[in-house]
């Protein structure tokens, strides 16, 4: 029974931990993912003075010979020149402020997963007559539909007010509420008739990787080939963490909460442990005081008591990990439902299916730990097994 | 010669507020072969004196020699290593090791004395042999019966090659029928390898077969008989 407790504990200690972290693991992975596929893209290109000012008319310079400069790197998968501009976006019976992009619809395929998050109508098409697309929670704002007029307005390229009409061809809807509220995409021909700059001009350059984690690697080599471009100011380079830092502070502290998870369920299993075995060492004093009394020594019961402690540490461990990874690989494919907090999720830009994920370094850190842990728990009942007279202690049972 | 020569022994426990002076000045020498009883009222210090004399404890005043050393001068090491070669115990409730069997027992002392797999099995046998319960070697003390568990018991102090065995209260919880095969085990023992018994008793029939009895009260020797013949 007493060596149930402890390496149930200890199983449970370790379930509980991994758990936890595949769970924010998979959090911040699915946040990351989906702002990479629908709002960011790996890597982005822009001119300083548009990062500053968030103006059109800073475009990027030569912006077909940097695209193809861009697309000649093996590792890179699309190459999406985009027009992006502050608007005010209307309808019958609401505005809204939107930023509003210009994009070639089959190249953004390329970058932005946008169009597999179409839930109504279709994305944007070269067939259809000044197409746009925009979230559903937009859509709801300005009570709009499909085939409805969304009334947009913007500075044009002479500085003046001008306003245009989009028919609406599909509405999309991501993980995040507030990216599908203030991003309106239409077709960049359109959007350049509209504003007056040319339909080869563009503000921002999306590049979307084979891999993601190939981003450092592509952006030295970016950093590399516009090395001249860079200095001289007329473009910068930022991968995804540099565009949106607070997704880079999210997984470094969703890192920092595993581990105090662990840290937290590590102290509780050393009181568990060390109850156990106290109570262990209480309810053998008859054994330890006839073992002493016999002529073990010291050393060989307080070894005796450490080698108990680490073979049920061993067995709790390797138990924990085995329905750990069973618990993880189930969630890692089927995904965990929060649909009962979906809405708040989706605000805060997080799906309400999350799948699991953890590195074979947590596991691994995990167990040595709780072993760790377990090992020192054990060394106060094994010293107070030694405090044990053995006259006492077969006097006080006899 | 005296296997054990207690002087002037004197036992005072501090566990509570008042002193209690368990010996108050015992003196005792026991002969090899010796086959002794030490009885007295509850309380009077038998169970005191014989952890003493099994260097279980040690005494307030007064030196306790076995053949020439004297447990006093011993650090706590070197009284678990004097125990282990020299002292064989038998207890009121048989202290076996619950998980090992009666022969695993039996050999537990051995192991601690390192003396090699064949040899301490082989010698297992034997004493379970000569104790009655060979057959029951495989048995785990569970299986056993109160009487065939102190026979395991006296195998196991006796497994160890002791200068003497100390026995507290070892019938305590023997029906009669087991106590008589008990005590005629031990005697059979005292006869063929002249081992040295010391019980600390209430029990008659035990001290019907002593050849020597030692009355104790309120911590001092009040009596001292030996039986010739028995």
């Amino acid at each position: 029974m007493r060596s149930t407790v402890i390496f149930t504990s200890i199983a449970v200690g370790i379930i509980g931990a991994v758990v936890s972290d595949g769970f924010m693991s998979g959090m911040t992975d699915q946040r990351v993912n989906s702002a990479i596929a629908n709002e960011v893209s790996d890597i982005q290109v822009h001119n300083p003075s548009f990062l500053l000012n968030g103006e059109i008319q800073y475009q990027i310079p030569h912006a077909g010979h940097t695209m193809r400069k861009i697309e000649s790197i093996p590792q890179v998968k699309g190459v999406s020149l985009r027009m992006r501009i502050q608007a005010m976006a209307a309808s019958a019976n609401a505005g809204a402020g939107i930023t509003l992009y210009g994009v070639n619809p089959a190249a953004e395929r390329k970058v932005s997963d946008l169009y597999k998050h179409i839930i109504q109508g279709k994305y944007l098409s070269s067939k259809d007559k000044i197409p746009a697309i925009l979230g559903q929670k937009l859509a709801h704002k300005l009570n709009l539909d499909l085939g409805d007029k969304l009334i947009v307005t913007v500075t044009d390229s002479t500085g003046t007010i001008t306003s245009g009409a989009f028919q609406i061809t599909g509405i999309y809807k991501t993980a995040n509420d507030r990216f599908d509220e203030a991003n309106v995409f239409v077709r960049k021909k359109d959007l350049s008739a509209l504003i007056g700059y040319p339909v080869k001009s563009g503000d921002e350059i999306a590049i979307r990787l084979k891999a993601n984690r190939q981003t450092p690697v592509v952006m030295k080599k970016l950093q590399h080939i516009f090395q001249k471009e860079i200095n001289s100011k007329q473009i910068v380079i930022q991968s995804w963490d540099q565009i949106q830092p607070l997704l880079k502070s999210m997984i470094a502290m969703m890192n920092y909460f595993s581990y105090i998870f662990l840290v937290i369920i590590l102290a509780a299993l050393a009181f568990a442990i060390i109850n156990t075995m106290l109570m262990a060492v209480m309810e053998r004093t008859r054994e330890i005081g006839m073992l002493m009394a016999l002529g073990m020594n010291k050393r060989k019961i307080f070894s005796l008591i450490m080698l108990e402690t680490i073979f049920l540490s061993v067995v709790g461990a390797v138990l924990g990990l085995i329905i750990s990874i069973f618990i993880i690989n189930h969630y890692a494919t089927y995904g965990f439902e929060l649909s009962s907090v979906a809405r708040g999720l989706n605000y805060i830009g997080y799906s309400s299916r999350i799948f699991f994920r953890v590195n074979t370094n947590f596991y691994i850190t995990s167990i040595i730990l709780v072993v760790v842990v377990a090992v020192m728990s054990s060394i106060s009942p094994a010293l107070k097994a030694l405090k044990l007279q053995p006259a006492t202690a077969i006097r006080d049972i006899q | 010669m005296s296997i054990i020569e207690a002087t002037g022994i004197y036992k005072t426990y501090q566990e509570t507020k008042v002193p209690v002076n368990a010996l108050n000045g015992v003196d005792l020498k026991i002969e090899e072969g010796e086959f002794t009883a030490i009885v007295g009222p509850s309380g009077s210090g038998k169970t005191t004196l014989l952890n003493i004399l099994g260097g279980l404890d040690l005494p307030t005043k007064g030196d306790i020699l076995i053949e020439n050393t004297n447990l006093k001068t011993l650090g706590s090491r070197q009284l678990i290593d004097f125990r282990l070669h020299n002292i064989g115990f038998v207890f009121q409730a048989y202290n076996l090791i619950p998980v090992l069997t009666a022969k695993e027992n039996t050999e537990f002392i051995m192991e601690l004395q390192k003396i090699p797999k064949k040899e301490r099995s082989k010698k297992a046998m034997e004493l379970l042999e000569a104790v009655g319960i060979a057959d029951k070697a495989d048995h785990k003390p569970g299986q056993l019966s109160g009487g065939q568990q102190q026979r395991v018991a006296v195998a196991r102090a006796l497994a160890s090659k002791p200068r003497f065995i100390i026995a507290d209260e070892p019938t305590a919880n023997l029906d009669s029928r087991s106590t008589n095969e008990l005590l005629e085990i031990m005697a059979e023992m005292n006869r063929k390898y002249h081992s040295t018994f010391i019980f600390a008793t209430h029990d008659q029939r035990v001290m019907d077969k002593a050849h020597r009895i030692v009355t104790i009260d309120d911590g001092k020797i009040i009596g001292d008989e030996t039986f010739e013949g028995r």
